[in-house]
C-alpha cells in the first residue's frame, strides 16, 4: 500500500519535471542578451564568422525545439555542456565543486532551524498565552517578517565587525583547509582528523546559518506549537496523565510523537524555501556556494549553469516533497488513503 | 482537534455582519495598532515629497555618510544619516515606501483576480481544465520560486513591469488553491443546489451565490501574501535586479549600505528597519483579519 503510493506519486513527478525544465530552457532562451557576445565581451575583436561559429559548435543556431530536446537528453545524463563564464569548464564540473558548500550549509541552517523550533514550540504550547508563548509568538513573528539579506547583514554588523567573533565571509580559514575528501569541509576535517579546520568550517556557517534558518524555525516553531496544543488536549493525553504517567512522559512520548506528524510536511516545505534563501544568504555572507553560482551565472548570462543550477533546485524541491509526503504516509496510514 | 468551546465562539454568530466584524477587529488592539502603523507607511509614502527633508536622490557632498541623530553638517541636519553619496536616508526611506506599498498591492491584486478566477472555474467546473490546471500548478509550485525571478529579471534587467511578472509568476496559485477548495465545497452545498433549482444561470450561480462566500479567507489571504511579496521584492533589490536603480527602493538601500557595514553600520540597518516593520504590521494586521473573517483557520 505504502509502496504503490510512493510508486505513484515518482510517476507523478515526470510531468511536474518536463514542466520545470520547459520553463528554464523558455525563458532563459527568450532573453535579450546573447551568450556569445556575453562570452566574447571582454576577448577583444573578433570577426562574424567566428561568432558564427562559436553558435554552431554550442548548437545555439538549431530550432529551439531541437535544442530543448538535445538539453534534455544531455541532461538525464548529467551533461548541461560547457559552461559560458568559466573559460568553458564543463556546467556539471562547475556545479559539482559548489555543491558541497551549499549542501552543508542548507543542512547545517536546517539542523539550527529543528533544533531551536521543536523544543521551542513544545515549550511554548504547554502554557497557551503565558509569557514563554507570547514571547514565542512574537519571535516567530519577526522571523517571518524579516527579511533574510537584512538580518545577515544585521548578524554581520553585530557578531562580526562590532565584536571580532565569528567570520563574515568565507567557507573556512584557508590556513585550516581540511585534506579533500568529500568537498563538506566539516566532514573533511573529521576524516583528515583536524579539528582547527572543524572549527573554521563549523565557525564560518554559524551566521549564515543563522540568518537562512530563521523564517524556517519560525514556521516550524508555530506549526509545533499549534499541533501540540490541539494533541494536549486529546483524550489520549488525557489517559495518559490519569494513569499517573510522570509530565514529561506525557508531553515527550504521547504528545509529541503525534504533534510531529503534521510537522513533517511544513518542514519538508520550508526545506525548500531555505534552498530559495540560499541565493541571498551566500550572496550577502561571500559564500562560494551554489546559490551565489546561479546569482553570478545570471549576471553572465551564462545560461547552461542557469539551466543547471535551476534544475538542481527545482529536483531537490519536488524530491523533497515527495519525501515528506511519503514519510507523512509512512507516519499516518491514513494520508494514503486519501 | 476538540478544544473546549470558547464565550467568543458562541458568540461569533452575532457578530457576523459587517458593523459587528469591525467592531471585533477594533477590539484587537494588536490589529488596529498594525493596521494604523500599514496606513502610516502608506500616508508616508503618498505624501513624501511634501514630508521629505530632501529630495531622495540629492547628493550631499558636504555629508557623505553622516552618522545618524548627529549635529547638523554644513547647514544641513540629517536625522537618520546619509549614505555613501551622500544622500538623505530619511528621504530615501520615505520615498522608498511608495515602490513598496505599490508593488505590493499590484502584485497582489493581478494574483487575486487570476488565481481566483482560474480556481473558481477549475473548481466549479472539474474536468479537462481541472486536471491540467492541476499539473499546471503542481509544475509551479515545484519551482523555486526566487530563481525563477531571478532568471526573469537577470534577462529583462531591472523594470518594473517584469518586476510585477515574476513577482506574480506563482503567486496566483495560492489564491487558485484556495478559491478551488471553497468552490468545491460550495457547488454541492445547499444553497447552490437551491438558486440553481430556481433556475440561475451559471455566471449568477458562480458570482452572486459562491463568490461572496468564499471572499473572506481570500481577503485574509491577500493581506498575508503582500507582507510576503514586499519580501520578495526588496530580496530581488537587494541582489540589484528588482526595482531600477533611479527609483529609491529599500533593498537597493540595503545592498548600497553593504559595503560600507564597517564604517557606517546606518545605511543598511535602517532601510531594513523599514521592511521589517512594514512586513511585521502587515503580518499582525492579517492575523488579525483572519481571527474574525476566517475561524476555520483560527489557531
Amino acid at each position: 500500500m505504502w509502496g504503490r503510493f510512493v510508486t505513484q506519486r515518482l510517476f507523478q513527478l515526470i510531468p511536474v519535471l518536463l514542466g520545470v525544465s520547459f520553463i528554464v530552457f523558455l525563458t532563459m532562451h527568450l532573453t535579450p542578451g546573447d551568450p556569445i557576445e556575453h562570452m566574447l565581451g571582454q576577448a577583444g575583436r573578433i570577426t562574424q564568422e567566428q561568432i558564427e561559429e562559436l553558435r554552431s559548435h554550442y548548437g545555439l543556431d538549431r530550432p529551439l525545439v531541437l535544442q530543448y530536446g538535445r538539453f534534455l537528453a544531455n541532461a538525464a545524463r548529467g551533461d548541461f555542456g560547457p559552461s559560458y563564464s568559466h573559460h568553458g569548464r564543463a556546467v556539471a564540473s562547475v556545479v559539482a565543486e559548489r555543491l558541497p558548500a551549499t549542501l552543508e550549509l542548507t543542512l547545517f541552517a536546517f539542523l539550527i532551524a529543528i533544533v531551536f523550533a521543536i523544543p521551542a514550540g513544545v515549550i511554548a504550547s504547554l502554557r497557551p498565552q503565558g509569557i514563554l508563548d507570547r514571547a514565542a509568538t512574537v519571535g516567530a513573528l519577526l522571523g517571518i517578517s524579516m527579511p533574510g539579506f537584512w538580518l545577515g547583514i544585521v548578524l554581520m554588523i553585530i557578531f562580526g565587525l562590532q565584536r571580532d567573533w565569528l567570520p563574515i565571509s568565507g567557507r573556512i580559514d584557508l590556513a585550516a583547509m581540511p585534506e579533500y575528501y568529500t568537498g563538506l569541509y566539516t566532514v573533511d576535517a573529521l576524516l583528515s582528523g583536524s579539528a582547527p579546520a572543524l572549527w573554521s568550517a563549523l565557525k564560518h556557517m554559524v551566521l549564515p546559518g543563522i540568518a537562512m534558518a530563521a523564517p524556517m524555525a519560525a514556521m516550524v516553531m508555530r506549526m509545533v506549537r499549534s499541533s501540540m496544543i490541539g494533541v494536549l488536549g486529546q483524550d489520549y493525553v488525557q489517559f495518559a496523565r490519569a494513569k499517573g504517567l510522570p509530565e514529561t512522559t506525557v508531553v515527550g512520548k504521547h504528545a509529541l510523537r503525534n504533534a510531529l506528524i503534521p510537522t513533517v510536511n511544513i518542514v519538508a516545505l520550508q526545506t525548500g524555501l531555505l534552498l530559495s534563501g540560499n541565493m541571498i544568504i551566500e550572496t550577502v555572507f561571500q559564500y562560494p556556494g551554489l546559490g551565489k553560482l546561479a546569482v553570478d551565472a545570471i549576471a553572465a548570462a551564462d545560461y547552461p549553469l542557469v539551466q543547471a543550477v535551476v534544475l538542481i533546485y527545482a529536483v531537490s524541491y519536488v524530491l523533497l516533497n515527495l519525501g515528506a509526503d511519503a514519510l507523512h504516509a509512512a507516519l499516518d496510514p491514513r494520508v494514503r488513503v486519501a | 482537534m476538540t478544544q473546549p468551546v470558547t464565550e467568543e465562539q458562541i458568540l461569533e454568530p452575532v457578530a457576523a455582519t459587517t458593523p459587528g466584524m469591525l467592531r471585533l477587529l477594533l477590539s484587537n488592539r494588536v490589529a488596529v495598532v498594525a493596521g494604523l502603523v500599514v496606513v502610516g507607511f502608506l500616508v508616508m509614502g503618498l505624501l513624501a515629497p511634501a514630508l521629505a527633508p530632501y529630495h531622495p536622490n540629492a547628493h550631499h557632498p558636504e555629508a557623505i555618510r553622516a552618522a545618524p541623530f548627529g549635529p547638523a553638517e554644513g547647514g544641513h541636519r540629517f536625522l537618520l544619516g546619509t549614505d555613501s553619496l551622500g544622500r538623505d536616508l530619511l528621504s530615501r526611506i520615505m520615498y522608498g515606501a511608495r515602490v513598496s506599498i505599490l508593488l505590493g498591492v499590484v502584485v497582489v491584486l493581478l494574483t487575486l483576480v487570476v488565481g481566483t478566477g482560474l480556481g473558481m472555474l477549475a473548481g466549479y467546473f472539474r474536468g479537462s481544465f481541472d486536471a491540467v490546471m492541476s499539473r499546471v500548478v503542481d509544475t509551479l509550485l515545484a519551482f523555486p520560486f526566487l530563481i525563477f525571478a531571478l532568471a526573469i529579471m537577470a534577462a529583462t534587467g531591472p523594470n518594473l513591469v517584469a518586476l510585477v511578472l515574476a513577482l506574480a509568476f506563482k503567486g496566483w496559485v495560492d489564491f487558485y488553491r484556495v478559491a478551488r477548495g471553497d468552490v468545491l465545497a460550495a457547488r454541492e452545498a445547499d444553497y447552490v443546489t437551491a438558486a440553481r433549482g430556481l433556475g440561475a444561470s451559471t455566471p449568477h450561480l458562480l458570482f452572486r451565490e459562491i463568490l461572496p462566500n468564499i471572499v473572506p479567507p481570500l481577503i485574509v489571504l491577500a493581506t498575508l501574501r503582500m507582507a510576503t511579496i514586499i519580501i520578495a521584492e526588496a530580496s530581488l533589490s537587494f541582489l540589484g535586479i528588482g526595482v531600477p536603480p533611479s527609483i529609491p527602493a529599500w533593498g537597493t538601500m540595503v545592498a548600497d549600505g553593504r559595503a560600507d557595514v564597517a564604517s557606517a553600520w546606518w545605511i543598511a540597518t535602517f532601510p531594513g528597519l523599514a521592511i521589517l516593520l512594514l512586513v511585521l504590521s502587515v503580518n499582525l494586521f492579517g492575523e488579525g483579519l483572519r481571527d474574525i473573517l476566517d475561524p476555520r483557520m483560527r489557531k
